[in-house]
């Protein structure tokens, strides 16, 4: 390894993170933005244009913001927690493709390497709970850990699947056999899983759990401030992207158009515009449920995830080995995919229904009560 | 060697949590002493009192018609319906004659105060739930009343509009399309309400059967107003012990019967409903005429006392006020509905979760403004 | 002010000027006393007007009750020995059933008769009815007994008249400090307290 490789290594970390940061900081900007669309305001608009210029302003405030430290922290723990959050973000990257030949190492273990590096948040987590001595913080280490740990598990298992679709680990294979079909037709259970695993894994609304405000208080970032809390939301929001870029990839089909009459630059950019597209879109879902959702409970959130995901999970893997091993049709991967997608959806739906009952509550007429007194 | 299943309960360590006093979701400074067992509530201790200003003690060295901004500051969400239960256990001392179109303005104001009141619950507890949606949409209808309550009593807060013998002074020429106006939004947004949060699965799943708390247990613990019916007790002052004009108007009464907490938000969606129906009717019979029965001088009610019970938003909220013959009372004592409601959260606790006990706690809707005095 | 030409002025002023004054709260001293302070009329409707007379004819005698009625409701005065036997008297019977406890309250007369007045305003929700139960305590023996087992509802507000009012309420399961802090001295409740020479800096 000569002198020039390493310049490279270090031009392309910076590279990532910098893009990466930007990109966070506007994912801040435009989920404002959704959210005062969706809760009927006009969200930031003063610093900018259109309040373009306000995650600038967010950042220069944190930067410069005291950063506290709780006198009876674990000190060293408390400050390596923010970089350990934030590392294995942008350590991700390194082998997600934004398009054909536009990543940094395109490995046959790609998928593999991301799912073992998405692991590592939750040390993050907890060690911020354990290092802020603070009891709010250590439920929400806790809280993150069981939850992320048990999401994990659907998670891999819908990724799984895909691979085995695909016959490969590699990212850019998996998106370039998806010309025809995108594997969200194919496998729409393992999407649906794997979409509400990875937002349990964000921990987003209805997920938040280990960081509900108004139960925990912010959770392990309860002590944090300043940057090393805008580092903890650095990594939340480049996570979020991870996550829609990966749900692009692995079930949206990427950037392969299924005609492009171009070539050369004009493709590549037009492929980039696909992609980006599609993950805004599923960012932007991403924000609509936070829009509209309450949160579960822990245990709510456990049983979700390990006697319902966990499961079909499983089953799905099963079934398309089943099918991969005999040689059927994807058709009837497809039709039996869609079959428990459909299942899920009733039990979810199902479940509620055991509570909804609106006629818990009736409206006598005062008349009718004033007839009675007399 | 036997080891008895309590020994393995005595030895298991349980976290004592302070939620509150600063707490986002206590709903003021309100502290719960929590132990827990992991996320399971063992035992839980209230501690009220940092927000006592001592209200009822300071009555008595106030003239009467003083006093009610002082009641304006106890259930600073429900304003008027405080002013109006003070002034009504005044004009029940003095024995008045309050004029029909006083009357009639006081019913309308107060009721939309209880909308106002209910709806900045449906915006919190939305939020108490994780949900940030409701917040805004609460806060948004709520800002439509209170900006006709500017426009009447010149305050959107504490409006100390409501006089001993009626109101400060008429209401303007427009104030009948104005609340009409107004409460044609409102059906229409608590419908869009009731559309958003009432029936999200996850809220489902999240209050019902949580912090349930029985009839019996209800009455023995004095709850009242959207709490009590909420576990079936058929209670609404305004009917069983009307006062002011409540007598006049057809409403309905929402009662839960289970007394979780999704039938005491429900109670109170409901509530905002009827509230309307009775602005309607009282508009429609909104007579001209005076707006006060004058009083010379400084009030000076004859000896004696009196206990007054209204129908607060949160509530049974009764005025105690003991009359010596002087300007001022010599004693004011208010049941706060809020600080009898409040007893209750201990036993709705019972196995629950912590994170449960945010939405217990917003579920019996305290004013901590009320509870501490 | 005197003119400081004539020194004379101020001693030719001020008897006249004192004379008259006396002169006037001679005057006016015994009007203000005479004012007649009205009382507040009875004024009970029908069901109270049963439910009084109901209580005295069918009132148990070991009770030895004194009805009443203050403005619009009945009410029931008891010696303080008395109170759990009237509030289970009237919680129980079949054709009372005060079954909800509204507010306990302390009025202090310390000035006026050295008793503190206990009242505790009951709520029939089966009958609709109202009733205040009284119960006078002399200053210098101020416990009762607890009726926080009766109606659950009695617990907090006892516990804050015993932190403002310093009435001690026997049986109760916990007379912690509700309102004020643990370390406060006095009643501030009372009218005794010295509430305007409170310095709190």
């Amino acid at each position: 390894m000569n002198f020039q490789e390493i310049l490279k290594y270090f031009v392309y970390a910076g590279l990532i993170f910098t893009v990466l940061a930007g990109i966070a900081a506007y994912l801040t900007l435009m989920e404002r933005k959704v959210l005062a669309w969706i809760q009927q305001r006009m969200g930031p608009k003063y610093v900018g244009f259109k309040g373009i210029l306000q995650p600038l302003a967010d950042g220069i405030k944190l930067i410069i913001k005291e950063d506290l430290l709780p006198s009876w922290s674990d000190r060293a723990v408390y400050w390596i927690a923010p970089v350990a959050v934030l590392v294995p973000a942008l350590l991700m990257w390194v082998a997600i493709p934004i398009t054909e030949g536009i990543v940094l190492d395109d490995s046959d273990l790609g998928l593999f390497y991301i799912t073992a590096i998405s692991v590592l948040t939750v040390m993050g987590l907890v060690m911020a709970g354990w290092g802020s001595a603070n009891k709010w913080a250590v439920m929400g280490g806790l809280r993150a850990a069981g939850q992320l740990v048990s999401y994990e598990i659907p998670f891999i298992m819908s990724i799984l699947a895909i691979a085995m679709l695909a016959q490969s680990l590699n990212l850019t294979e998996i998106v370039n056999q998806q010309k025809t079909f995108a594997f969200i037709l194919k496998q729409p259970l393992a999407f649906v899983i794997f979409f509400i695993a990875g937002l349990a894994e964000l921990g987003r609304i209805p997920f938040d759990i280990h960081h509900a405000e108004s139960e925990v208080v912010g959770g392990p970032f309860v002590e944090y401030s300043g940057a090393h809390w805008a580092v903890f939301y650095l990594a939340e929001y480049m996570n979020t992207f991870t996550v829609a870029v990966l749900t692009t990839i692995l079930f949206l089909g990427g950037w392969v158009w299924p005609e492009m009459p171009f070539e050369g630059r004009l493709h590549d950019f037009l492929s980039i515009l696909l992609f980006m597209f599609k993950t805004v879109s599923v960012i932007y879902l991403i924000f609509w449920i936070r829009g509209t959702y309450p949160r579960l409970r822990i245990d709510q959130l456990m049983a979700f995830g390990w006697k319902l995901l966990v499961p079909l999970s499983f089953l799905n893997v099963v079934i398309t080995s089943v099918v991969l091993f005999y040689g059927f049709s994807h058709f009837v991967l497809s039709a039996i995919s869609i079959f428990l997608t459909a299942v899920l959806f009733y039990m979810i739906s199902n479940r509620s229904k055991k509570y909804d009952s609106g006629e818990t509550v009736n409206v006598v007429s005062a008349s009718q009560l004033r007839d009675s007194q007399r | 060697m036997q080891v008895s299943q309590s020994k393995i309960n005595d030895d298991a360590i349980d976290l004592m949590i302070n939620m509150g006093p600063q707490h986002p979701s206590t709903h003021g400074v309100f502290r719960l002493v929590i132990w827990v067992d992991g996320e399971k509530i063992q035992k839980v201790e209230p501690h009220i009192g940092y927000l006592h200003r001592g209200s009822e003690k300071i009555c008595e060295s106030e003239s009467y018609n003083q006093i009610i901004t002082l009641f304006d500051r106890l259930d600073y969400v429900g304003n008027l319906n405080n002013e109006l239960a003070f002034s009504l256990a005044v004009e029940k001392l003095m024995d008045l004659e309050i004029p029909e179109r006083a009357q009639y303005i006081r019913v309308i104001l107060c009721e939309l105060n209880r909308i106002a009141s209910h709806m900045l619950f449906y915006g919190v507890y939305g939020l108490d739930a994780g949900a940030t949606t409701p917040m805004l949409y609460g806060f948004r209808e709520r800002e439509r009343i209170q900006e006709l309550f500017e426009s009447v009593t010149g305050a959107r807060l504490m409006h100390n509009y409501i006089r001993i013998g009626g109101i400060k002074e008429d209401v303007e020429s427009d104030f009948k399309d104005k609340v009409h106006k107004l409460i044609n939004d409102l059906k229409k947004s608590v419908d869009e309400c009731d559309d958003l949060l009432s029936n999200n699965e996850m809220f489902l799943v999240r209050t019902k059967n949580i912090g349930i708390i029985t009839a019996d247990e209800a009455i023995d613990l004095g709850l009242s107003g959207p709490s009590l019916r909420a576990s079936g007790v058929l209670e609404d002052i305004r009917v069983t012990d009307p006062y002011s004009i409540y007598d006049r108007f057809d409403f309905g009464i929402p009662v839960g019967s289970k007394g979780d907490c999704w039938d005491r938000y429900f109670v109170r969606v409901q509530e905002m409903r009827e509230s309307i129906k009775i602005i309607e009717q009282a508009l429609v019979d909104l007579p001209e005429g005076e707006i006060i029965t004058p009083i010379k001088g400084m009030v000076r009610p004859p000896k004696g006392e009196v206990f007054v019970r209204t129908e607060s938003p949160r509530g049974d909220l009764g005025v105690f006020v003991v009359s010596d013959g002087s300007d001022k009372p010599y004693r004011v004592k208010v049941r706060p509905p809020s600080f009898v409601n409040l007893q209750a959260l201990e036993l709705m606790l019972r196995d629950t979760y912590l994170a449960d006990a945010v939405l217990v706690l917003g579920s019996i809707d305290i004013i901590m403004g009320e509870v501490d005095r | 002010m005197a003119d400081p030409k004539n020194p004379d002025s101020e001693k030719i002023v001020d008897p006249t000027a004192a004379g008259k004054s006396d002169l006037k709260s001679e005057v006016k001293k015994p009007v203000r006393k005479e004012r007649e302070v009205p009382t507040v009329p009875v004024n009970l409707d029908e069901k109270s007007e049963q439910l009084s007379s109901f209580l005295e004819s069918n009132c148990p005698e070991n009770i030895s009750a004194l009805i009443g009625a203050e403005a619009d409701i009945v009410t029931i005065t008891v010696d303080k020995n008395n109170l759990i036997d009237a509030c289970n008297y009237l919680k129980n019977d079949n054709k009372l059933q005060f079954n909800y406890l509204s507010l306990v309250t302390v009025v202090d007369y310390e000035a006026i008769s050295e008793t503190f007045e206990l009242n505790y305003h009951l709520v029939s929700l089966k009958f609709r009815q109202k009733i205040a139960i009284k119960c006078n305590l002399s200053v210098n023996d101020l416990s009762i007994p607890s009726i926080s087992k009766i109606w659950t509802t009695a617990n907090w507000f006892e516990r804050e008249s015993h932190d403002l009012f310093g009435v001690i309420f026997e049986g109760h399961p916990n007379l912690a400090p509700l309102l004020l802090y643990e370390e406060f001295e006095g009643f501030p409740g009372r009218k005794s307290f010295p509430f305007h020479d409170y310095q709190e800096w």
